[in-house]
C-alpha cells in the first residue's frame, strides 16, 4: 500500500487494497461497492480507478479499468463502479462477494473541467457510459448549472441510470435502439432537438467511440464545447504501457498520439479526430515518415511545468477545474 | 515504510554499483515519472527508461496489447518523444529525485545507435546504457540487429566508441535466436560491458470474433510468467559461458521469489517489467520480497548466490531439496 504524492507533493493517487461492500445487479450491469478510503477522497468526476482481477496466483495480470460511478464518506469512503461481463475479468469481480478484497489503483486520469458560470449543461451517455456522469452532474448543480440528460443504449436493461437521470435532471431523454425504452433510435437521433429545447451551453459526453465522434459532429454545427470521456482498452491506467493512445490535436496544432489514461480520459471533442481512431495519422507527431520542421521545433516550448499537462487538450476556454 | 534490508542487496554492473538489483525493464516505467506517484524511485536500483530514438515516433496503430494466458502481447512500436525531448524534460526528472538512470536507446541504423551514444556521452547523471537491439515491433524485421551476431556487434561498438568511457554499456538480447550465447559473445567482444535478457518473444493472437489478427501491428512481443522459464534457460546459457559478465536478467519477475530464480541462474541485476502494470508498486514489494528470500535462506550478501545454481550442490547434487514451488 503506497501513498501516492504527485510532483507538487500533494497526493495524486493511491493503490489500496480495498474490502468489498456491495455487488449488485442493475439490469445488464453490476455495481460493486468498495471500501478505498484514499480513492474516495481525492475523487473528481470524471477519473477511473484500475481493479486488478482473477486474486493472487492468477493468469489474468492486466488491471480491468472503469469509471467511478459514485463515492460516499461512510467507512471512510466507498467508491462505486458500474461494469458488464464481457471476459472472464469481469466475470470473476461480478462473483465477489461482501468482505472479498481487490486491489484498486485510483482515481486515476483528469477529470472533467467544470465551467465556472453557471451554463446549461448537456450530459449525453451510452449505455453504462453514462456512470461517470452522475457524479458530474452533482458537482455541476453545486455550481448553479442546469443539467439535462440524454441518456440511451441498444435496449432498455442496458440503459443505465434513467431512474436516477429522470429524477435529478432538468430534463431527461431515453432512447433504445429497440424501442424498449424512451425514443426508437439513436442519442443521437434527437441531440439536435435536445440542444435547442435545453439551450444547451455546454455538452459531457461518455460512451462507445462512434457516439462520441456523432456527438462532437452535431455539437461542433452548433459550436457547442463537448468534453467527451473515453473508454479505451487501456493495459495499466497509469500512463507506462502505451496501449490506450488515441490521435488528439494539441491547442498547437499538432496531432500526437495520447494516453487516454493520464492525458485523458476527458478530452475535448473537437481535439480528437475521431475519423482517424486506430490509425497512426499520417501527419502526427513522430508518424512514419515525418520530419522535424526545420522552422519549428518538434514539440513546443514547454513554459509550464514539464509533465503530461504541459501537452493536455482537455482544458477548454472558459473551464476551470 | 522504510526497507529495512536485513541482506546486502548491492551488486554492480561493471564499475558501478547499485544499492539492490531490482531495476524497472525498459518500456514498462516511461521515464519513472508515472511511478513516482506510486513509490519513491530512488529507492530501486535503477529506472531503466523506454527505449528512446533520435526523433520523435508514434508508434503503431492501436489495438496494442492483449491479454494472454499469465502474460500479453504488445505491439507499441517504440512511441516515444525523440532524445531532445527526453533530454530537456525526462532526464532531468529522473536525476532530481535521486533516481539512478539507466538509458534504453533504440535505432533503426548502426549510426542512429552512435549519435544517441554521443547525445548521452554529453549528458551528465546517466548511469549506464541499455542498447535496445532487440525490439520485436519495427517494420522490418531485418533492424532486429540482435538476430545477427555480426549486426549487433557492430552496433555495440560503434555505441562504445562513441559514448563516454566510464558510461557502462548493456546490450538487450532477444530469445528468439537459435543460439543466443553466441550473440551473448559477440556483444561482450565488441564491448558490452554487460548483458540484458530477455526481451519480448515475438507472438500473435487472432480475435477469434473478427476471425482476424488481434494487434493492429499482427504481431507483438510476448511478455509475463508465461515467458519466465525461457528467461530463466537463457540467462543460464548465458552465465554459463561467460561467467564474469554481469546479466540484467527479466521475463515474467512478478515476486521476490522470481527475482532470486534469475539471480541463481546467474543474473547478478533483475529487470521488473509486465508486473508493473498488475502491480504500479511491484518493484518495490519485489526489493522487500528478496530481501526476505536472501534472509530466510540464511544468505548474506546477494553477489554470493549469483549463478550459485551452476555450481553442483554440496549435499544433495544437482537436487536442492525446500526450494519452494
Amino acid at each position: 500500500m503506497s501513498d501516492a504524492r504527485n510532483e507538487a507533493g500533494s497526493p495524486a493517487h493511491v493503490q489500496v487494497r480495498g474490502t468489498v461492500l456491495t455487488v449488485r445487479r442493475v439490469d445488464a450491469y453490476y455495481a460493486m461497492t468498495v471500501v478505498a478510503p484514499g480513492v474516495a477522497a481525492r475523487f473528481r468526476p470524471g477519473q477511473f480507478v484500475a481493479v486488478a482481477v482473477g486474486g493472487p496466483e492468477t493468469s489474468m495480470l492486466l488491471r480491468r479499468v472503469f469509471s467511478i460511478h459514485d463515492v460516499r464518506p461512510d467507512h471512510g469512503g466507498t467508491v462505486e463502479f458500474i461494469f458488464a461481463t464481457v471476459g472472464p475479468g469481469t466475470r470473476w469481480l461480478a462473483e465477489r462477494r461482501t468482505r472479498d478484497v481487490l486491489d484498486i489503483a485510483g482515481p486515476l486520469g483528469r477529470p472533467f473541467p467544470l465551467p465556472r458560470d453557471p451554463v446549461n449543461c448537456l450530459l449525453v451517455g451510452g449505455g453504462y457510459g453514462s456512470a461517470p456522469l452522475f457524479p458530474l452532474a452533482t458537482r455541476l448543480r453545486g455550481r448553479s448549472c442546469t443539467v439535462d440528460f440524454l441518456i440511451g443504449a441498444a435496449s432498455a436493461d442496458r440503459v443505465f441510470g434513467a431512474m436516477t437521470a429522470r429524477r435529478t435532471g432538468r430534463t431527461a431523454t431515453v432512447t433504445t435502439e429497440d424501442g424498449s425504452l424512451g425514443g426508437r433510435g439513436l442519442v443521437t437521433d434527437v441531440l439536435s432537438q435536445v440542444i435547442h429545447e435545453g439551450r444547451t451551453d455546454v455538452i459531457y459526453a461518455c460512451g462507445p467511440m462512434g457516439m462520441l465522434r456523432q456527438v462532437t459532429a452535431v455539437a461542433s454545427r452548433y459550436d457547442i464545447p463537448v468534453q467527451a470521456l473515453v473508454e479505451e482498452s487501456m493495459a495499466c491506467g497509469i500512463g507506462v504501457c502505451m496501449t490506450c493512445v488515441l490521435p488528439v490535436v494539441g491547442d498547437d496544432g499538432v496531432t500526437r498520439m495520447v494516453r487516454s489514461c493520464v492525458d485523458g480520459p476527458v478530452f475535448r471533442g473537437e481535439q480528437v479526430r475521431w475519423n482517424d481512431i486506430g490509425t497512426i495519422p499520417f501527419d502526427a507527431l513522430g508518424a512514419p515518415g515525418w520530419k522535424p520542421r526545420p522552422q519549428a521545433k518538434p514539440r513546443p516550448a514547454v513554459s509550464r511545468p514539464a509533465g503530461p499537462s504541459s501537452r493536455t487538450p482537455a482544458d477548454g476556454a472558459g473551464h476551470d477545474r | 515504510m522504510g526497507l529495512a534490508m536485513t541482506a546486502d542487496l548491492r551488486t554492480k554492473l561493471g564499475h558501478v554499483e547499485l544499492p539492490n538489483p531490482v531495476l524497472t525493464a525498459s518500456g514498462c516505467a516511461g521515464a519513472g515519472r508515472e511511478l513516482a506517484t506510486f513509490f519513491d524511485v530512488a529507492k530501486i536500483g535503477a529506472v531503466v527508461t523506454k527505449s528512446v530514438m533520435q526523433a520523435p515516433r508514434a508508434g503503431r496503430p492501436t489495438p496494442r496489447m492483449s491479454e494472454t494466458a499469465s502474460g500479453m502481447l504488445n505491439s507499441i512500436g517504440l512511441q516515444g518523444p525523440g532524445i531532445d525531448a527526453f533530454l530537456q524534460r525526462d532526464l532531468p526528472w529522473l536525476l532530481s529525485r535521486g533516481a539512478r538512470a539507466i538509458v534504453s536507446i533504440a535505432g533503426g541504423t548502426v549510426e542512429e545507435f552512435a549519435e544517441l551514444a554521443g547525445r548521452l556521452s554529453d549528458a551528465a547523471g546517466v548511469t549506464a546504457v541499455e542498447v535496445n537491439i532487440s525490439c520485436p515491433n519495427v517494420e522490418d524485421r531485418g533492424q532486429v540487429f540482435a538476430c545477427d551476431p555480426g549486426a549487433s556487434a557492430a552496433v555495440v561498438s560503434a555505441v562504445r566508441a562513441r559514448l563516454r568511457y566510464d558510461l557502462p554499456v548493456v546490450a538487450k538480447l532477444s530469445p528468439d535466436v537459435t543460439d543466443i550465447v553466441a550473440i551473448a559473445r559477440s556483444c561482450v567482444a565488441a564491448g558490452a560491458d554487460g548483458l540484458s535478457m530477455i526481451n519480448t518473444l515475438l507472438g500473435m493472437a487472432i480475435d477469434l470474433t473478427t476471425m482476424r489478427p488481434v494487434l493492429a501491428g499482427t504481431t507483438g512481443g510476448l511478455s509475463g510468467p508465461a515467458i519466465r522459464p525461457v528467461a530463466v534457460r537463457c540467462v543460464w546459457q548465458v552465465h554459463e559461458a561467460l561467467p564474469e559478465v554481469p546479466i540484467i536478467g527479466m521475463g515474467g519477475v512478478m515476486t521476490g521469489r522470481d527475482a532470486l530464480e534469475l539471480i541463481l541462474a546467474g543474473a547478478s541485476m533483475v529487470a521488473v517489467g509486465t508486473a508493473i502494470f498488475n502491480d504500479p508498486s511491484a518493484c518495490v514489494r519485489i526489493v522487500r520480497e528478496l530481501d526476505e528470500e536472501l534472509a530466510s535462506r540464511g544468505i548474506e550478501r546477494l553477489m554470493d548466490v549469483v549463478g550459485l545454481a551452476h555450481e553442483p550442490h554440496p549435499a544433495l547434487g544437482r537436487r536442492l531439496s525446500g526450494s519452494g514451488l
